[in-house]
């Protein structure tokens, strides 16, 4: 019994501790997985320009990975022009236009707002709206009918005593 | 009016029952390419047999462009549509030698045949990126003008010559005849 106390004692300090663990290998892991290349820059501003285009712009092969992490060979090439245009002094809105020439809307994770992209920029607000219009009303005619069915107005009340007297 | 009403939901469950069964068909792999009724980008490069090439040097009729490779599985499987293609005369085929080596690529036509009037060696896969070519193969339907009207992703067989590039080469033919 005493070693047993022993050892939850144990689990519950060593289990936290290893989740932590793991958790920080999966991480370090996470920031591993981005594609060392040996670019040089002029300056840090150049290379902070590459990191934040390399990870906003999606490899064309490989669907669900942004530039920096994709071993692909496309995303490779992209990687190397990004980089040379960074060099050659082009703006970050000239690289994405070029991009965008040659691999359209894919390329960007977050795609740029236009007439083709209204609909997946706006549509789930629109679904949203058209829900909660539908909800309200269904909502409002229900509490409506519940006072409708159990009370009569006026008119309705005098019939009820007109048609119980018939009766009689 | 009270009676449409009733039919609202059941409507709008299947407009979007409709467009989501379509979703399920289309394959996510296959981007939409920006360059069709595009002029081909320019180019000077050599051919894999070592001759100068660019734009002036392409037919003058219409071709397929296919991009290739020699480390390329599915090029092997296409392969003999595009042998077939070009020995009947049905088409003119170009290569394009995507992000390979010059002496793999002469090995694998020598020994699997060689289907293009030639191949464009684009060895750093420069020109591919132009191109907006995100992987060998791929294919490109361009006109005798030299402006790319078609594209298609993934192998190229006899099924997909059938049903996606004859229908879309006559319809430029009976473009082209209209505007004569």
């Amino acid at each position: 019994m005493r070693i047993f106390h022993k050892f939850s004692w144990e689990f519950k300090v060593c289990r936290p501790i290893a989740a932590l663990l793991l958790i920080l290998s999966v991480s370090v892991m996470a920031t591993l997985n981005a594609q060392v290349d040996t670019f040089e820059f002029e300056n840090e501003e150049q290379q902070k320009r590459f990191r934040t285009l390399s990870n906003e712009l999606r490899c064309p092969m490989c669907q669900n990975t942004n530039l920096s992490g994709s071993t692909g060979g496309v995303a490779e090439d992209l990687r190397r022009e990004v980089h040379r245009m960074i060099v050659d002094g082009f703006s970050d809105t000239e690289i994405e236009k070029f991009m965008f020439d040659r691999y359209g809307d894919f390329i960007f994770y977050r795609p740029r707002l236009r007439a083709e992209t209204i609909l997946l920029w706006f549509g789930p607000i629109m679904f949203l709206l058209i829900g909660g219009y539908l909800a309200l009303g269904i909502w409002r005619r229900a509490s409506l009918s519940s006072v409708d069915s159990t009370s009569l107005d006026s008119e309705q009340a005098a019939q009820l005593q007109k048609l119980l007297r018939s009766k009689h | 009016m009270n009676r449409f009403n009733f039919f609202i939901p059941a409507i709008g469950f299947f407009v979007l029952a409709l467009i989501l069964w379509r979703g399920l068909y289309l394959d996510p792999k296959e981007l939409p390419s920006m360059l069709i009724d595009k002029p081909m980008p320019t180019f000077a490069l050599t051919t894999v047999d070592g001759n100068e090439i660019s734009n002036a040097d392409l037919p003058n009729s219409m071709f397929l462009l296919n991009v290739w490779g020699s480390y390329c599985l599915p090029c092997l499987i296409e392969h003999p549509t595009l042998m077939r293609l070009a020995e009947e005369g049905e088409i003119l085929v170009v290569g394009i030698n995507y992000r390979d080596k010059k002496q793999l690529a002469l090995d694998w036509l020598g020994d699997n045949g060689n289907p293009f009037a030639f191949s464009i060696l684009d060895e750093s896969g420069r020109f591919g990126i132009d191109l907006g070519v995100y992987g060998a193969p791929e294919t490109y339907l361009v006109d005798a003008d030299g402006v790319i009207r078609y594209r298609h992703v993934s192998v190229l067989d006899e099924n997909v010559w059938r049903q996606d590039f004859l229908p879309a080469i006559n319809k430029l033919q009976a473009e082209s005849n209209t505007q004569q």
